[in-house]
């Protein structure tokens, strides 16, 4: 995440741009525990991110592979010997399966986020900018949206966008979308908060004072210093997002397993296997989508508590002169944002 | 989303306007408000879900497509009168909500109100059960960590809550299936209850549908712990998914009430330190426990979806899954009806709680 941090801070100015960008400037300010957190869901998240890329190297076969020179694949073969993990009950090789998956995962995550901060960033930005009836209309909607619980949501949207069977690459976007929809609202809440602490502020008067448009104002002005905050969110939201598409899968609204592999299809699957006791065809994905889920929560969770100078561990409090911190606002915008 | 303390109540953005007129008015004038605002959140959902599913098509077709011929097909979609002009129908159907009418389920030709009543029970059943076991392991343990601080205890306690988060409800499901039920044979693997206990219950007078209440109203002991052998596996599954998140907000509530003056007064004074954290720290830092509490209702209705697929437990979710799979909209539609008017309430609920506890909440 090469986010710039903002420039405003006459402290930080003098700091390498390399000590500033988030996760380094969180490191350095972190102590013990916390430090250890970080660096726990940073490894994780690495490793994922790793497989991910590499996983045409890693995995043995391909993740809707039922056969090689030998022949068919066993079925339900336990795990040990040419099957790492073992078997499905279709003959796919575990072990493949969630290696690809990682694939699937941070595909749909990409997507999701990047898709709902734009969306949810121009809403923001317009609705917190302009007000009126705009802005009461996308709030009270955005409120209905978000108090409702987001699985559903992504339930509604994977049936209205792929008739709720997927099979192609399609069936990645439809999740993406579906997830997308869900995390609109909270992008837009941030933003919309920001947007509106920002209008009053006299850079935004002297803007207009010297001519400048609603739409520059909105883009330039308000932008910049209002979209500081989403690395945190989003670090927040990926675990939501895989958790997401986990869940969507499960439910058989995933992807077809000849088309991606997907961890929560396979568990799925695997739900009907564990009263025969066939506990490898589950345990392997569900581990890897709580790997995931965990890396990114330890990330989000120590850049949380780091931001925010109660829960920072005691010795990092004094001494560095850090300023006015940038991220208190992030702070504050997300207390509004409790889930 | 996680360890954030204080929250607003939610619908403190649309609140604004009304905010200026009503300010040092009273409680009742709040709670006036707060109440109209449910309606259009439920009419906004409502809304949403009936345009969405229809851009899918009609139910019959979605239903039925395929297996019969068109000119049937096209008999029973004018029959049903889903060949009319979308905004009539829309507002036929609003008409019908308003006097209750939710329509008639395609798959299986029931009255959906009756559906609901039948497996809404089953999933308030759920949902209270995990919801005892979500505060049974949550606030305890949120204290403990919260005063053995950066120790020990708080790491292993905060590796607990993130993990609990981090486990899917199906994932954990799983595990605690495969571990207590095929391994260890502790509990029944799926199910509310054995179909003998079932059968004696459902044929009670006037069942509440929530079996362990309607087994001590009859003082039914066997069915009584067989139901009890049931509940155990899911309420841990879905519960904990939220103990992990109580958890966290009890122990950065109860450390911000820790360093408060009063606490250091009443330390002064002799007050010993088991008391000080569960008395002195605790009961301030609930407020916005009530407050997160109502949001997590909508997490735990999601979760009982995922929880009960997880264990064929026969509720909302468990239906929704399979009228979802028949494709049966109708069905669909009342079920996230009924979740949007409950999730609406609770949080009225909610708020009207949190302003009665602390004042300042009140605009």
């Amino acid at each position: 995440m090469s986010t710039p941090t903002p420039v405003s801070s006459t402290v930080h100015r003098r700091v390498p741009l390399f000590k500033r960008l988030p996760v380094i400037s969180h490191f350095n300010k972190s102590v013990g525990l916390q430090r250890t957190m970080l660096v726990i869901g940073l490894v994780l998240t690495g490793l994922f991110l790793l497989t991910a890329i590499f996983a045409p190297l890693v995995a043995p076969y391909g993740f809707a592979q039922l056969s090689d020179n030998d022949g068919s694949f066993p079925t339900q073969d336990p795990p040990g010997g040419k099957h790492l993990w073992g078997t499905t009950v279709g003959g796919y090789d575990v072990f493949s399966r969630v290696i690809w998956g990682s694939q699937t995962a941070i595909f749909v995550i990409v997507v999701a986020v990047v898709l709902s901060i734009f969306a949810g960033v121009i809403l923001g930005l317009v609705s917190g900018y302009l007000g009126g009836w705009l802005d009461r209309i996308l709030v009270v909607v955005a409120d209905a949206i978000y108090a409702f619980p987001s699985l559903l949501v992504a339930i509604v949207m994977a049936i209205v966008i792929s008739g709720g069977e997927s099979n192609l690459f399609g069936g990645v976007l439809a999740a993406a979308i579906s997830i997308t929809v869900v995390f609109i609202p909270q992008y837009f809440r941030v933003i919309r908060a920001e947007t509106i602490r920002l209008k009053a502020e006299p850079f935004v008067e002297s803007a207009k004072v010297v001519g400048a448009s609603n739409v520059r104002i909105m883009s330039r002005h308000i932008y910049r210093n209002a979209t500081r905050t989403l690395p945190l969110i989003f670090t927040l939201n990926a675990s939501e997002a895989i958790l997401t598409l986990a869940g969507l899968g499960f439910l058989g609204f995933g992807i077809e397993p000849s088309s991606a592999a997907e961890w929560g299809f396979d568990l799925n699957k695997a739900l009907a296997d564990t009263t025969s006791g066939i506990w490898w065809t589950g345990v392997f994905p569900g581990l890897a989508i709580v790997w995931t889920v965990l890396g990114l929560t330890l990330v989000g969770e120590s850049i949380n508590d780091l931001n925010d100078p109660r829960l920072r561990g005691r010795k990092s409090a004094g001494g560095k002169g850090s300023g006015p911190d940038p991220t208190a606002v992030a702070q504050a915008a997300l207390q509004a944002e409790v889930r | 989303m996680t360890t954030l303390i204080e929250a607003p109540p939610s619908d403190a953005d649309g609140l604004l306007p009304s905010k200026k007129k009503s300010a040092g008015g009273g409680l009742g004038q709040y709670i006036m408000i707060r109440f109209l605002l449910i309606f259009p959140t439920i009419f906004i959902l409502v809304t949403m879900v009936f345009f969405l599913m229809r851009i899918t098509g009609d139910p019959i077709t979605a239903a039925m497509g395929g297996r019969l011929p068109p000119e049937q097909l096209q008999e029973r979609i004018h029959a049903a009168g889903y060949d009319r002009p979308l905004l009539v129908q829309y507002f036929e159907y609003l008409a019908q909500l308003i006097t209750g009418n939710f329509g008639t389920t395609l798959s299986d030709n029931r009255k959906v109100t009756e559906m609901l009543a039948t497996y809404g029970s089953a999933t308030l059943e759920l949902t209270i059960n995990a919801l005892i076991v979500a505060l049974l392991v949550g606030i305890p343990f949120g204290m403990i960590a919260a005063h053995r601080r950066d120790h020990m205890p708080d790491a292993v306690l905060r590796v607990f809550a993130i993990l609990c988060y981090a486990t899917p409800v199906f994932f954990s499901g799983l595990l605690f299936k495969l571990t207590f039920s095929v391994w260890l044979g502790w509990f029944p693997v799926a199910g509310r209850a054995k179909t003998s206990s079932e059968l004696s219950l459902t044929a009670l007078q006037a069942p509440t549908g929530i079996y362990w209440l309607d087994a001590v109203r009859s003082g039914n002991m066997a069915a009584l712990g067989d139901v009890l052998a049931h509940a155990v596996l899911p309420a841990l599954a879905l519960g904990l998914l939220t103990a992990g998140i109580f958890l966290r907000l009890v122990r950065t509530n109860v450390i911000g009430t820790l360093g408060k003056d009063y606490i250091e007064a009443g330390r002064s004074r002799g007050v010993s330190e088991f008391r000080l954290v569960t008395k002195h720290a605790y009961k301030p830092a609930l407020i916005p426990i009530i407050t997160v509490m109502g949001l997590q209702i909508a997490v735990m209705l999601g979760g009982a979806v995922l929880t009960e697929k997880t264990f064929e437990w026969k509720g909302l979710g468990f239906q929704l899954a399979n009228y979802l799979t028949a494709r049966d909209f109708v069905a669909v539609q009342g079920i996230v009806v009924l979740l949007a008017v409950i999730v609406a309430v609770t949080n009225f609920i909610v708020d009207i709680v949190a302003a009665l506890i602390d004042p300042r909440v009140r605009y």
